[in-house]
């Protein structure tokens, strides 16, 4: 009894029960999913794909995470999305050239520039976002709010209004290659797991952003640096979303000013919430938002393997934050607690002994 | 009780406040107004034909649906909450609407409260869950926002048109307000009235002073003995009302439903709420403050499609621009009041 | 005065029991309230005063017991409840609506209404009419439309006690009132409530203050460990009795010991080779404080007196690089410094145990272990992070000497008691090593036995080294333990006392209001 109390109390028992519960539902509908190949020198299979196109959404969730670990909220991630596609696309485009005879394409600004390029501007997204937070003091949501109305007009703004298209080869690699037989996408979240849960396991980084969500004032009170670790985690925010834009970008090849990334955001804060952090701040878990982001991208799996419309999957996102968010509040397990014993309550004299 | 009292010390005076004209709480709301005025007069100086009575009156017209969304997000606001599902119900009620009329062949006199009264559940389902279980709002209405469009996709992929002769009819109506040039929809007339409705319900009811009251300190209200309860399911519920209410006019305007409308709607809302003065921390503003704020965003829309020049995307940057110069002036005021 | 022994009590609580978060908060406690009184109920943190009163207003529901109001059973299930009861109460923190204006946080709920056509409609003008008739029986002339944020602390109490007669309540209740009024001000409070004994209210007032209570109260409900002690009438219990009830022991001997250390230490005269640990000349900030010179040597404690709202804190926040000075400079073993920040000064070695553990220091969720090493894991930075290992026995180290009562340092510090809480703050800044040590009002809200457990600490600190602030509105502890007394009033340094000094010599100096 106690192994599976012991079981049950770790933060990521219930996260991956969830994903666990997923992945049968899937081999139970679709007897193939579970089946992995070897073809044209890679791993193929359904789980690779859900590992690949959920490359993008680790990142963001990762980012997500650290800044609801301070109390802070990032709805632009998406807008983000969009404007770093936006902005590797169209420093990279593709312009056809005959090179003796045979065409190949060559992108306008070298590749690396372009990716830096991209990269920097997200980053400085992030630290205007933490800016506003932490120098200026308004509130995240409404700090964030401001660059993602403004950013999808400036992501339209950088691609005129159309999609653009890339054509340069070398850039497909980020979104389509493989390493290893594994996608490179995978291998970009796994480093960046890799040097966060570093970050905040072997440095302060971890106890400084959990006092902050805790308590702010405390934290400053106690010599924490909390301006600038909000504006860095923001930062580090905006950063993530930047990578996510390339992954999302060479994955389809072209870059759409509306649609990069839309409703990215909500997707992280719910993978974020999946993972077991809570959305008032402190304590996180980053394994949880990586298991909370896989849940979402099998989830949109299983609903095209069960073979129901896929616009279910809005509704089946809204019934699994519903089940979360019930499970994750005091109060319901209180009430629930107190529908299953009641019975018993009222058999046993004297006090009731609440188990609050 | 009789006032009979031995030696006090003196009479405790506070400081005597000075008597301005405007108080710190309406500077937000003067501003608002003020830009209002300002970018009227822009805008009349610098295009023809923008100083015109239809011109001023279109801004309602076209945004009559942002504005009954609107009014019921501020009292969401006010009471410290948010509610990100409008955009989706408005959808909703389009494809429910036009479904149930052009599909099934119900008469308007039913759909029309039918999905008023859908919407108004919708809402109340949400302030429970926020209110009996302590959840987040930011997250219910976030779910309830998935849920809503999902519905949509589910009733039908492709928008339906409304070829409703009620529908058609209303859409078409202009009432003249003077002469024949000038006229107005009842889409407008809906929205300037439920304006009225909510700064009565605002000011003079005790369910509004008590949205006040919570967004001001819930725990305060609680033992003050308001009824918080009640007022958190009545605000989302009232929310829910208007995204049906704006929902119905929006599908007059478009004579669709479709999932896709209405995307985006809620941030729209938010911003006319925060350009209008009210704080996202709950507990300061005023409703008409967000009638200004909807004009404002009407203006903005107005002046660039008569610049001709700039693409549409501009709008979205000049909103964001917008709001981030009211919250800067927001955290300054706060920050001189402390 | 009380009542003859004769009359039935208005409020009769019998057999009382809470279970509370696993910990049995009140067991089988009695209190009895009459019209016409004020009583006060006294206990250590941890007694059951704040579990009896939020029973008594219906925050929570007893497990057993009766209580009865006038003669009838009642048994509140919210706070409307017990305000609908006739029982309402006024917290410390003033629970009222700061955005609402004075009259509408009066009437909030029950608003006047202008009948007719209409129907509904609040009626504002007579509910600014009668608010200002309601403050006018408190003394109290403001404009009831302005918003309740714009006065004191002080007046907004009386708003609330305004909003209690308005709901023609019988019973008031008073939790901690007087904890962040002045002196002034809580004279103001006590004549109200005398007037409202006279008009026959029934009073219960909880307190920390021991000569408040004997300022005000006509019977005394001492609680221990959520058991009830005894109900007593003032003017027969004897602060040292009253003092007993609450500890549960004889207590002079300690007091008596601490009283001989102080003696002893008096004579040490500081090193005049060594620069002093802290020396301030004419640092003041605009509005804040007035420009000061103070001068702190190693293995001092110097004290800090004044009535609320003096400086204390303002000086505090100084020293710390809270606030920014605008005048003066400060020098820290002979070297000038401009702290502008926290992390500056810890970096100094100055050290700050703030006023409010609750607001300003407490990280609820976290560990008391990483409670204990924040403020030195800040110190050293986000790079050389102390292992779980490390922290573990740094922690241990000051569980130990400072006596904090924990299963396990694992255990989220939110779970402690006020006293264990403030010792473990007081324990992440020993954990620094500083060489100067502010705190501010480090005994607030803890039960005597853990004071005089800091107390000892501040005292044996001093003899190792470390140069001591100790800033306290318990001028009986400020002048037993410091070796000098710096006297401020209104934002400014008044003057300096000697050891030895007694607590009418600080008053008469604020008195006099300059040296």
């Amino acid at each position: 009894m106690t192994i599976w109390r012991r079981l049950q109390a770790h933060a990521l028992f219930w996260p991956l029960t969830t994903l666990a519960l997923l992945l049968a539902i899937n081999a139970v509908f679709n007897p193939g999913f579970m089946h992995l190949q070897w073809r044209d020198g890679h791993l193929y299979g359904n789980l690779i794909d859900i590992l690949n196109r959920a490359s993008p959404l680790i990142l963001v969730s990762l980012g997500m995470t650290m800044v609801i670990a301070t109390r802070g909220i990032d709805i632009s991630v998406g807008a983000v999305v969009a404007i770093s596609a936006a902005i590797a696309a169209l420093m990279i485009g593709g312009k056809l050239i005959i090179n003796d005879g045979v065409p190949v394409y060559e992108s306008r600004f070298p590749m690396p520039l372009a990716i830096a390029a991209a990269l920097a501007v997200a980053l400085a997204c992030g630290l205007w976002n933490g800016l506003l937070v932490a120098r200026i003091g308004m509130q995240p949501i409404i700090a964030t709010l401001i660059l993602m109305v403004a950013g999808r007009g400036v992501a339209q703004l950088i691609t005129g209004g159309q999609i653009i298209t890339v054509y340069y080869k070398p850039y497909f690699v980020l979104g389509n290659g493989y390493l290893l037989g594994l996608p490179v996408a995978l291998y970009i979240a796994a480093a960046v797991f890799a040097v966060l849960a570093l970050a905040v396991h072997r440095t302060a980084l971890g106890l400084f952003v959990q006092a902050i969500g805790i308590n702010p004032v405390a934290a400053r009170l106690a010599g924490v640096r909390e301006r600038a670790i909000t504006v860095c985690v923001y930062g580090f925010c905006g950063f993530t979303a930047g990578v996510a834009g390339l992954l999302v970008s060479s994955n389809v090849k072209s870059a759409d000013g509306n649609n990069a990334g839309q409703l990215m955001e909500l997707d992280a804060i719910l993978a974020v919430t999946l993972g077991g952090t809570l959305l008032s701040g402190g304590r996180f878990s980053l394994a949880g938002s990586v298991v909370g982001a896989l849940i979402i991208q099998t989830l949109t799996s299983t609903i095209y393997s069960i073979g129901v419309p896929p616009e279910i999957n809005l509704v089946v996102k809204a019934a699994v934050v519903f089940v979360v968010m019930l499970m994750q509040s005091a109060e319901f397990r209180r009430t629930v607690r107190g529908w299953v014993f009641r019975p018993a309550a009222t058999a046993s004299t004297g006090s009731a002994a609440g188990s609050v | 009780m009789n006032a009979q009292v031995q030696p006090l010390p003196a009479a405790a005076t506070a400081a005597p406040r000075k008597r301005r004209l405007l108080g710190a709480a309406h500077v937000p709301l003067a501003t608002t107004i003020a830009l209002f005025v300002a970018m009227g007069a822009f805008g009349s100086l610098s295009y023809t034909g923008f100083f015109s009575a239809q011109v001023f009156l279109n801004l309602l017209i076209d945004n009559a649906f942002l504005c009954i969304v609107a009014v019921g997000m501020t009292f969401v606001i006010l009471s410290g909450g948010i509610d990100l599902s409008v955009g989706s119900v408005v959808a909703l009620t389009t494809m429910v609407c036009a479904a149930l009329v052009e599909h099934h062949h119900w008469s308007a006199a039913i759909v029309i409260p039918l999905v008023l009264a859908g919407g108004m559940a919708f809402g109340a389902l949400m302030g429970v869950l926020i209110q009996r279980f302590r959840l987040q709002p930011f997250i219910v209405t976030l779910a309830g926002m998935f849920l809503a469009r999902g519905l949509c996709y589910l009733i039908s992929i492709d928008s339906i048109s409304i070829t409703d002769p009620f529908f058609t009819a209303v859409a078409q109506a202009r009432l003249p307000v003077w002469g024949e040039e000038v006229s107005i929809t009842v889409s407008a007339l809906l929205a300037l009235g439920l304006v009225a409705v909510a700064v009565f319900m605002a000011h003079g009811t005790q369910w509004g002073r008590t949205v006040y009251a919570i967004g001001g300190n819930e725990h305060s209200a609680v033992l003050m003995g308001l009824p918080v309860a009640r007022t958190t399911v009545l605000v989302y519920a009232f929310s829910g009302f208007c995204s049906a209410l704006g929902g119905v006019v929006f599908s007059f305007y478009m004579l669709s439903g479709y999932g896709l409308h209405a995307m985006g709607l809620e941030l729209d809302a938010i911003a006319a709420v925060v350009i209008g003065g009210t704080l996202l921390t709950g507990g300061v503003g005023y409703v008409i403050g967000t009638l200004f704020g909807v004009l404002i965003l009407g203006v903005i829309q107005t002046l660039i499609s008569f610049d001709g020049t700039l693409s549409s995307w501009w709008t979205r940057i000049v909103i964001g621009t917008l709001l981030l110069v009211f919250c800067l002036l927001q955290r300054l005021m706060e920050a001189r009041r402390r | 005065m009380s009542d003859s022994p004769a009359a039935e009590p208005l409020l009769q609580i019998t057999g009382l029991h809470k279970r509370f978060l696993g910990v049995q908060a009140l067991q089988g406690v009695d209190l009895r309230l009459f019209a016409g009184e004020v009583h006060a109920l006294m206990g250590q943190n941890g007694a059951g005063k704040s579990t009896l009163i939020k029973v008594l207003t219906g925050v929570h529901p007893a497990d057993q017991g009766e209580m009865r109001l006038a003669g009838h059973a009642i048994a509140p299930e919210t706070p409307l409840d017990a305000q609908r009861l006739g029982i309402s109460t006024v917290y410390q923190e003033v629970n009222l609506c700061p955005n609402l204006s004075v009259a509408e946080n009066i009437y909030a709920g029950r608003y006047p209404r202008r009948g007719a056509a209409g129907a509904w409609r609040i009626d504002w003008p007579r509910m600014h009419t009668q608010a200002s008739e309601l403050l006018a029986r408190l003394n109290l002339d403001i404009d009831v439309t302005q918003l309740l944020s714009s006065h004191s602390v002080a007046v907004q109490q009386m708003v609330a006690i305004a909003r209690a007669l308005s709901t023609r309540s019988q019973v008031l209740i008073l939790d901690e009132p007087t904890s962040s009024l002045d002196d002034d001000e809580v004279k103001r409070l006590f004549a109200v409530l005398r007037q409202l004994r006279a008009d026959g209210l029934a009073i219960l007032f909880v307190t920390h203050f021991l000569d408040q209570v004997y300022a005000i109260s006509d019977r005394i409900t001492v609680l221990r460990n959520g058991a009830l002690v005894g109900e007593y009438l003032a003017a027969d219990l004897s602060p040292r009795a009253l003092v007993s009830a609450m500890v549960g022991r004889e207590f002079e001997a300690s007091l008596d010991g601490a009283g001989h250390i102080v003696n002893a230490r008096a004579s040490a005269a500081p090193d005049p080779q060594v620069p002093p640990v802290l020396q301030t000349r004419g640092l003041g900030r605009r509005n804040h404080l007035q420009p000061i010179d103070l001068q702190l040597h190693a293995g001092e404690v110097m004290g800090v007196g004044g009535l609320l709202g003096s400086g204390r804190t303002e000086l505090a926040r100084l020293l710390f690089g809270l606030d920014r000075a605008d005048a003066g400079e400060m020098s820290l073993g002979g070297q000038t410094v401009h702290l502008q920040s926290p992390t500056q000064a810890i970096r100094h070695g100055i050290a700050l145990c703030p006023e409010d553990r609750k607001v300003e220091a407490i990280v609820a969720e976290l560990s008391l272990r990483e409670n204990i090493v924040l403020a030195l894991q800040s110190r050293m930075g986000l790079w050389r992070f102390m292992a779980v290992r490390k922290q573990a026995e740094i922690a241990q180290r000051f569980i130990t000497a400072l006596g904090i009562k924990t299963a396990d340092m694992d255990t989220p510090i939110g779970q402690l008691s006020g006293g264990n809480q403030q010792k473990a703050i007081l324990a992440r800044w020993l954990a620094t090593e500083p060489t100067l040590l502010i705190l501010d009002e480090p005994t607030r809200g803890i039960d005597v036995a853990a004071k005089q457990e800091i107390m000892n600490q501040i005292v044996a600190l001093a003899r190792g080294g470390m140069a001591v602030l100790f800033i306290s509105s318990e001028m009986d502890e400020v002048v037993r333990v410091s070796e000098r007394i710096t006297v401020l009033r209104d934002r400014r340094k008044v003057g300096e006392l000697p050891a030895g000094s007694d607590e009418s010599s600080v008053y008469r100096l604020i008195a006099a209001g300059s040296a």
